[in-house]
């Protein structure tokens, strides 16, 4: 095939896919308008039938709950197979970055960097605790919430040095919260099937005002698991990356 | 309240934005300037979410787009790029 030839085929080909494109362009429904019922319907007896004035929540933990479950452990095998693949060979010995100080051209941290990252991390934990434990009212829940409580941590690895970053967030530690986050949430739902309920059916009282501390039953419980999960799984993960880049490895 | 007019004006402004900041992400050949420009189209997308009236997906965006992909990517190159062992 000669390049013309190529180029008339090219021709041919981009203009069926523009008139295509075009075709379903002018199909589309309009902009912003929504088909479903169920959207509506969910928003109409949302705040009524959980006691969650967070929506996105309730829709979260409650009417999709299961779908959840699923994306939760998408995050834990990601975690789990970072630290299998990452982990310590028996032959590896890891040596303080600050032995080989020398050699590495790693420039130390402005002081700006240092402050801002430690003025911050106050705010960025509260701020990320408060949605992580305050589903059934805040814009959003646990995961959220979750990376920014490790974010938090991000930040005090950039305000100090790796090792404060290991001594705060040890890694037996941030296992055993990550397990605990991601078995909280299936055994609220077992629980539900053990009182002869639907799987993650919501059987603790709604409270009486929603929107309340002690609103939303197990969605702000499962919010919470949800929470330290994510936490723990986003600063594991990044714990496992800064363990390769700053500490060296070698063959004993 | 803000007017229609005024939201469907934030709204193209918005989405003109992204559009330009993902010509910038991918038109970036330098990886660590790459990453840099990777982080600010993550805030852009973080707006974008936010006029759309998603704070729930704004939230993750910022988080995870701006902040913990681009820590990954920049882990990642500092571990290639260093001459090891």
């Amino acid at each position: 095939m000669t390049p013309r030839q190529r180029l008339w085929f090219f021709a041919v080909a981009a203009a069926g896919l523009v008139a295509c494109y075009l075709w379903a362009f002018a199909g589309l429904p309009g902009f912003g308008s929504y088909p479903g019922p169920y959207g509506q319907e969910i928003l109409r007896q949302a705040v009524a039938q959980t006691h969650a004035t967070g929506v996105v929540s309730a829709v979260n933990f409650e009417y999709r709950g299961f779908d959840t479950v699923g994306e939760e452990f998408i995050l834990f095998a990601a975690a789990a197979g970072m630290s299998v693949v990452l982990r310590r060979l028996r032959e590896e010995r890891a040596t303080q970055p600050a032995d080989e100080a020398e050699s590495r051209t790693v420039p130390p941290s402005s002081g700006a960097v240092r402050v801002a990252a430690l003025l911050l991390v106050g705010p960025t934990a509260v701020l990320g605790w408060w949605l992580a434990s305050h589903a059934q009212a805040s814009p959003s829940g646990g995961f959220q919430g979750g990376v920014i409580l490790a974010s938090a941590f991000i930040l005090i690895y950039l305000s100090g040095e790796f090792l404060t970053f290991r001594r705060l967030s040890p890694v037996a530690l941030l296992d055993a919260v990550e397990a605990v986050g991601a078995g909280g949430f299936v055994a609220i739902g077992l629980a539900a099937i053990a009182m002869n309920l639907p799987y993650l059916d919501n059987y603790l009282p709604l409270g009486t005002i929603p929107g309340a501390v002690s609103s939303s039953g197990t969605i702000a419980l499962i919010s919470f698991f949800v929470g330290i999960e994510v936490a723990a799984a986003f600063v594991l993960i990044v714990g496992e990356l800064l363990d390769q880049t700053l500490l060296r490895r070698r063959s004993a | 309240m803000i007017s229609a007019g005024l939201m469907n004006t934030l709204q193209i402004t918005v989405l003109a934005g992204v559009a330009a900041g993902a010509t910038v992400v991918v038109r970036t050949r330098t990886r660590v300037r790459q990453v840099l420009a990777l982080s600010v189209y993550g805030v852009l997308l973080a707006i974008l979410f936010l006029v759309f009236q998603a704070p729930d997906v704004t939230l993750s965006e910022l988080t995870v787009g701006a902040v913990v992909l681009p820590i990954i990517l920049l882990l990642a190159i500092a571990k290639v790029r260093k001459p090891d062992q």
